[in-house]
């Protein structure tokens, strides 16, 4: 079977600012991403669990893209200017997919 | 004073509030006692679609006054004042930094909605009248304290970029608001006709369902104290028992002024009292993300919330009760 090389960048964050990361993304030209949710953790800003929540605003998320390789600074650069400033965690991975025309 | 003791003795042996306490000690204790995420919406959905139904038929009853809009307007500036109020005490008797005393300023200025219902439980089990109203000052109280924290915050930094249009719209437009406003508006225009074809689903059950969301509430106070009590030292502490009591006074002087009945002074008091952990954490986290959300969600949630519920509004309502000679 024929794959594509292609980047997985995995954005972890605040979900009250998934809209404003999403938003971003969408304006950076990524075509598609999944929303995952996030049931708890620990990091810098010490341990949480999203049992112990009062709402949805006070949780984390996961916001999932696959791009091209050559797409891979704009989305960054778009997903830096919300995540900056918040509790949060950015990764990219090599991936590859089967239908690089989607990407 | 005996009586005021032993109003205060009855409400704090209250359903609701017991349930509350189980809660708490449940999540202490390390229980696996827990409420589907699902369920737990749905009870607050209840709540707050009831409680703002309720309100409206009250002022479908007794009809539109001047009263309305001071009350409207006196919690509105309450809701300005008492961050700054609280900003002085916090940065007075503890060693927070300008960020974070604004961040938790803001929460102090705010409501508590969850402490109003449970208020209003306790007023309606005491047979204590209050003006149905006092459910549209509640929701005027939510956003003002945001705008008040981020001028605190603007006037230290000469930052004004804090405040963005998106933001002030989730604010405005968040669900409890949008649910209490329109359930407030729908039971305004129904009146008592509409009570009547919904009392069985919004009158009688209301009780039972507050006990199970507070013991919910409980559970989720106790792991936030839990999880948080280790960033508190005592001063942010004694601030989180402090502040619910110096609001107070000022809600109790609004009430008094304005001529309100007993209840409505008390639901006064105790909107002035409570402390938000739902809408302005989450405008605190877009608007000032370098403050540290274990400070104010634990005072907020973990200090004031428990203390409100427990002790607070016993004593809110015997205050107002003395005050009014009611």
């Amino acid at each position: 079977m024929q794959t594509h090389k292609a980047k997985r960048v995995e954005i972890t964050i605040e979900a009250i600012m998934q809209s404003r990361l999403t938003d971003a993304l969408t304006k950076a030209g990524v075509t598609g991403y999944t929303i995952l949710p996030v049931f708890g953790g620990s990091g810098r800003s010490g341990q949480w669990s999203r049992s112990g929540q009062v709402s949805r605003a006070s949780g984390m998320v996961c916001v999932v893209c696959m791009i091209r390789p050559d797409r891979l600074d704009g989305l960054l650069d778009a997903a830096f200017e919300v995540v900056e400033r918040h509790i949060g965690v950015v990764s990219v991975v090599d991936c590859e997919v089967l239908r690089a025309e989607r990407f | 004073m005996d009586q005021i003791l032993s109003l205060a003795a009855t409400n704090l042996l209250s359903p609701i509030i017991l349930c509350f306490a189980l809660g708490v000690l449940a999540a202490l204790a390390r229980s696996d006692l827990s409420f589907p995420e699902a369920v737990a919406k749905g009870m607050s959905i209840y709540l707050l679609f009831a409680i703002g139904f309720k309100g409206g038929v009250s002022v479908a009853d007794h009809g539109i006054d001047a009263r309305l809009a001071l009350s409207l307007l006196a919690g509105i500036v309450l809701s300005f004042l008492l961050p700054l109020i609280a900003f002085a005490l916090l940065r007075g008797m503890t060693g927070l930094s300008r960020l974070d005393a604004a961040a938790v300023a803001a929460h102090y200025g705010s409501i508590s909605i969850v402490t109003f219902v449970a208020a209003t439980s306790v007023l309606e089990s005491s047979g204590i009248a209050s003006e149905g109203y006092m459910v549209a000052v509640a929701a005027a109280m939510e956003a003002p304290a945001i705008l008040s924290a981020l001028w605190l915050i603007s006037r230290g930094q000469g930052d004004g970029r804090r405040m963005d249009p998106e933001l002030m719209r989730e604010i405005m437009l968040n669900g409890s608001i949008v649910l209490l406003v329109g359930s407030f508006v729908i039971g305004g225009i129904t009146g008592a006709d509409g009570l009547a074809r919904i009392e069985s689903f919004i009158v009688s059950p209301f009780q039972g369902v507050l006990c199970l969301f507070l013991l919910d509430m409980g559970l989720v106070a106790g792991r936030g104290l839990r999880e948080g009590g280790a960033v508190l030292r005592p001063g942010p502490l004694v601030f989180g028992v402090i502040m619910p009591v110096v609001g107070s006074a000022f809600g109790l002087a609004a009430g008094l002024l304005l001529g309100l009945s007993t209840g409505g002074v008390a639901l006064m008091m105790v909107l002035s009292a409570s402390a938000s952990y739902i809408a302005v954490p989450a405008a605190m986290r877009v608007a000032l993300p370098e403050a540290n959300p274990s400070i104010y969600l634990t005072l907020s949630l973990g200090v004031t919330f428990p203390f409100n519920l427990t002790l607070g509004i016993p004593l809110y309502v015997a205050v107002a009760s003395f005050a009014t000679g009611g």
